[in-house]
């Protein structure tokens, strides 16, 4: 029996096996440190990813209001920047060196330590091992140090807010020559060899997780679990894992051949270049070729990001419409689709970057085929929700929001995927509001409704209705107010990356819409306040849970015990008898069939 | 004093909404739970109609502040074209967005769980599945096709009649150099760049360098209704030449020339007269973050006719001469001083 298991990880455990005649000897209640620290069990990593992806997002949406208060209001000053941001803010004015490391620093906090880490090592942590019917991942040990180090790319990330210099600001991309030549900015000092390492300890720490996420899929399921027989989450961070293994690499292969840049004297990166009144020797490297290493891992990022929340919207609407996914096959292969496509659109970035216009027009070709798999996936989507009998709670709340944005968003990037539209269009705010809308919101409402629907796993208990209620209605509508408006001022031809737009006779009509941003954003910040309370309020006062399936889910994590313990079954791991989405008639006036419930006579296997 | 005030006023502001949160919790208790939550679907079944209503109707409203605002009158010939083949993806991708958000509102506000309602196990159905991938994919086809002959128009040689201006970004203002009478641009050497009086580094060796004409300030001027390529390049870090106007964007990397060309139809006059906007000009926008005075890294075009360009261009010295003017424009320079201060600046630049 599992309960022979020396380390048990979970809070809330002290009577639990008491329970099992099976069990002889007297429960050791495990040190703190081994039980909530240096944990290897995969619930307790999961909330470690959470946590920290949760702290993470505060911050950096955080730094978000502080710059868009200087996009919204350029000529004011807010003397509560000053307490915030000291020096940097000084008289309530944000200096233009710090509104660029802001905006830099928006963008690797949300895209790597909130959306990468945060939401796949979260949920790929919490869900593999239950769905798949594992007592734990293939390496524990593996799966802690993946989160160890995440932790040290964190810390390093957050010491680099804090030094003389500031932090790295040559944008999230951060492009060489910009962010190779100490001359350049301020953050491409100290700042930049920070973010370096932070981002190469990151990739350490995702491939580990990575690895660990495919071999426990592939081999770790549980008698009867199919491949065929995977709940599309699953499918969807098996996806994940396999196109971060494969990309991760070549960014750290890019970050690495820029700290030799920076530090060693090579030219992999410059050319000819003239700056702070000398000329640098280096000749004969390519700033280019740093483009072509990071998005062949920043695009198929934008996958790492959205095949998630596509995997937990499926099941959150299948689930709470009561009704079947509908084309569980089509989903996957079209999941297939994205993954390949992944790969082979990463020049869509690079459209105006000099690159020979011939190569574009592939890449125009291969970008605008990811709209098919992506299609036939709203169009499933809708399909589940037809006559379903919608449970409007807040996961499913959430995931419907996931669905509208994901239409908004997916369909601005025809424009930006067409190379003949994007020459106008790049590098405006068309880009800011497409993929914020698309990988920033659409993402963030896949890990609510995760996160909504799996609580009461991770806890025991419930988050609060009202508040998500509440959460969803601020996050959903201000969403579309700050980004909606941004299309318009990118058709224009409104730059990115400006610190204010008020001597540009082209762009500073807009100075009213902005300031209308800036004020919803304030608000939607406080409103994601109100999820931050109902989450850590609800794991100590939330209503404890009664029925160990809250949701009347068929998947195998609703079959293990509500208190949670080291192996996640206290007997044998069941054995799987059906696809996960029997959401019919049971005979006994359910309206769901476990996984676990072997078929009837005569029923077939979907 | 003030901030302990605000924080503790907005904790209060928390507190009192998660008790009002946890009070429907109680109640539910009290009534029953299943009825409870009926009523509480079907309230936000109605909000999301709500929220689609009001939604369509802002949307509405944005649209109507902003239509004229948002493309800019396109003021080259390949910026038309543009404007046709956005007008058409707008169109395609505007109806597959209604289309699509009103049945998923519609389906979350009619398929809402009310007492006794059953879902109907609807798992697959090869023909809706083959209906939806045929169709984007085809719909993909179209859009591809018109795309690619557009970038080809765009990205296309110059025609050989066309006037040829460099333009280089440095942190954080565009150079402008034209080829002067012999209308051939001098060889450039980033090695020769001095800030004081070569600010792009030309090669003095060079005879085509003699005539040629750099305008510091940004100001591209160029002749309506006449092609003209654009060499772009930069001394330091990335940069890019944004024409708004023109529907025209190229980075500006340092170690590689690229190009544009455009045929600019609407002089800067014109223009002023068309958006009633006596302050109006043609601006280059730098797109490609560079660093801390990205947002002031502004140039400007000046479309002008035949007779004003010609104005123009005879008022400007060539920048030898604005650099050198103790020497006879016709005289041979020398470059040899530069060559040791270069020598030097390498040997700490190793360092």
């Amino acid at each position: 029996m599992n309960t022979e298991l020396v380390v048990d990880t979970h809070v809330g455990h002290e009577h639990g096996h008491a329970d099992h005649g099976e069990h002889h000897h007297e429960h050791h209640e495990p040190h703190f440190l081994w039980k909530y620290v240096f944990s290897m069990d995969h619930k307790m990593i999961c909330k470690q990813f959470l946590v920290t992806g949760i702290i993470w997002a505060v911050i950096g949406a955080l730094m978000s209001v502080f710059f868009r208060l200087q996009l919204g209001f350029p000529n004011s000053t807010f003397p509560v920047m000053e307490k915030f941001l000291g020096e940097w803010a000084r008289g309530g004015k944000l200096s233009p060196e710090f509104y660029y490391a802001l905006v830099t620093m928006h963008g690797t906090i949300l895209v790597f330590f909130v959306l990468t880490a945060g939401l796949s090592g979260t949920f790929a942590n919490l869900l593999i091992p239950f769905q798949i019917g594992a007592r734990d991942m293939a390496s524990p040990f593996m799966n802690m140090l993946s989160y160890w180090f995440f932790f040290v790319a964190s810390v390093i990330m957050l010491v680099s807010l804090f030094i003389e210099t500031g932090p790295a600001s040559g944008g999230w991309t951060t492009y060489p020559p910009l962010s190779a030549l100490k001359e350049a900015s301020l953050g491409s000092g100290l700042g930049m060899d920070l973010w370096l390492l932070g981002m190469a300890l990151f990739v350490v720490s995702s491939l580990l997780g990575g690895l660990n996420y495919i071999s426990t899929i592939l081999n770790m399921r549980t008698k009867g679990m199919t491949m065929t027989r995977l709940p599309l989450t699953v499918w969807a961070l098996l996806f994940t894992a396999v196109l971060g293994v494969l990309s991760f690499p070549v960014l750290f292969s890019g970050v690495v051949l820029l700290i030799f840049d920076r530090n060693f004297g090579t030219s992999f990166y410059l050319s000819e270049i003239f700056i702070g009144g000398k000329a640098l020797p280096n000749v004969g490297g390519s700033p280019i070729l740093y483009q072509h290493l990071f998005w062949f891992l920043g695009h198929p990022e934008v996958y790492i990001i959205m095949l998630p929340g596509m995997g937990m919207a499926s099941e959150v609407l299948s689930t709470h419409s009561r009704k079947p996914i509908f084309g569980y096959f089509a989903m996957i292969i079209s999941m297939v689709g994205i993954t390949l496509l992944a790969f082979l659109v990463w020049a869509h970035h690079m459209f105006v970057s000099g690159m020979s216009p011939f190569l574009g027009s592939i890449f125009v070709l291969l970008t605008l085929l990811i709209a098919v798999p992506s299609a036939v996936k709203v169009f499933n989507w809708l399909t589940t929700m037809w006559r379903g009998n919608l449970k409007l709670n807040p996961p499913m709340m959430f995931a419907i929001g996931f669905v509208s944005m994901f239409i908004s968003g997916g369909l601005t990037g025809l424009f930006l995927g067409n190379s003949a539209i994007d020459i106008h269009l790049h590098d405006t705010y068309f880009v800011i509001a497409h993929f914020h809308i698309v990988m920033g919101v659409s993402a963030f409402f896949g890990m609510f409704a995760g996160i909504y629907h799996w609580f009461p796993k991770m806890y025991g208990r419930m988050m609060n209705n009202t508040l998500g209620y509440i959460h969803f209605a601020i996050t959903f509508i201000g969403a579309y107010l700050i980004f909606w408006p941004m299309h318009y001022e990118g058709i224009a031809g409104m730059p990115r990356r400006y610190y204010d737009y008020s001597a540009w006779e082209s762009f500073k009509q807009f100075g009213e819409i902005n300031s209308f941003i800036s004020v919803v954003v304030v608000i939607v910040f406080f409103g994601q306040l109100v999820f931050v309370v109902n989450f850590f309020a609800s794991i100590f006062y939330g209503k404890k849970l009664t029925n160990p399936n809250p949701w009347g889910s068929t998947t195998l994590e609703w079959t293990t015990p509500i208190e949670p313990i080291h192996g996640n079954w206290p007997g044998e791991v069941p054995e799987v008898h059906r696809w996960p989405y029997d959401y019919k008639d049971d005979g006994n006036g359910g309206d769901f069939i476990s996984q676990i419930t072997p078929l009837k006579d005569g029923e077939e296997s979907h | 004093m003030s901030i302990f005030i605000i924080v503790l006023l907005t904790a209060l502001v928390f507190i009192i909404i998660y008790q009002v949160g946890k009070a429907s919790e109680h109640v539910s208790v009290l009534r029953g739970e299943d009825k409870l939550s009926y009523k509480t679907y079907n309230i936000i079944a109605w909000a999301l109609v709500l929220v689609f209503v009001g939604g369509m109707y802002g949307l509405y409203i944005c649209n109507e502040h902003f239509k004229d605002k948002m493309l800019p009158d396109a003021a080259s010939v390949t910026g038309v074209n543009y404007d046709q083949m956005f007008k058409v993806t707008l169109i395609t991708t505007g109806l597959v967005f209604f289309a699509t958000q009103a049945l998923l509102f519609w389906f979350a506000f009619r398929y809402k769980s009310t007492e006794g309602r059953k879902s109907f196990y609807f798992a697959h159905s090869n023909k809706l599945e083959l209906l939806w991938t045929t169709v984007p994919a085809i719909a993909m086809a179209i859009l591809v096709a018109f795309g690619l002959k557009n970038w080809a128009a765009q990205t296309s040689d110059a025609p050989a009649d066309a006037s040829v201006v460099e333009i280089v970004g440095k942190q954080f203002n565009w150079v402008v150099r034209y080829p002067g009478a012999d209308n051939e641009l001098g060889k450039r050497n980033y090695t020769l760049i001095n800030e004081a009086n070569n600010v792009l580094g030309l090669d003095w060796k060079d005879p085509h360098n003699m005539d040629d004409i750099i305008s510091g300030t940004g100001e591209l001027h160029v002749v309506v209704n006449k092609p003209v390529k654009l060499l772009i390049n930069s001394r330091d870090v990335i940069h890019d030449v944004g024409l708004p106007h023109f529907r025209m964007k190229m980075d500006a990397v340092p170690g590689i020339t690229t190009t544009i060309w455009f045929t600019p139809t609407i002089t800067t006059d014109s223009m002023k007269a068309i958006t009633k906007n006596p302050n109006f000009v043609y601006e280059i926008s730098c797109d490609q973050m560079c660093g801390k005075g990205h947002y002031s890294m502004r140039g400007t075009v000046i479309v002008e006719t035949p007779e004003q360009h010609k104005k123009w261009i005879e008022s400007q010295k060539s920048y030898y001469v604005e650099n050198h003017p103790e020497t006879a424009p016709a005289a041979a320079p020398t470059a040899a001083p530069k060559a040791d201060s270069v020598a030097k600046d390498k040997k700490v630049a190793l360092k």
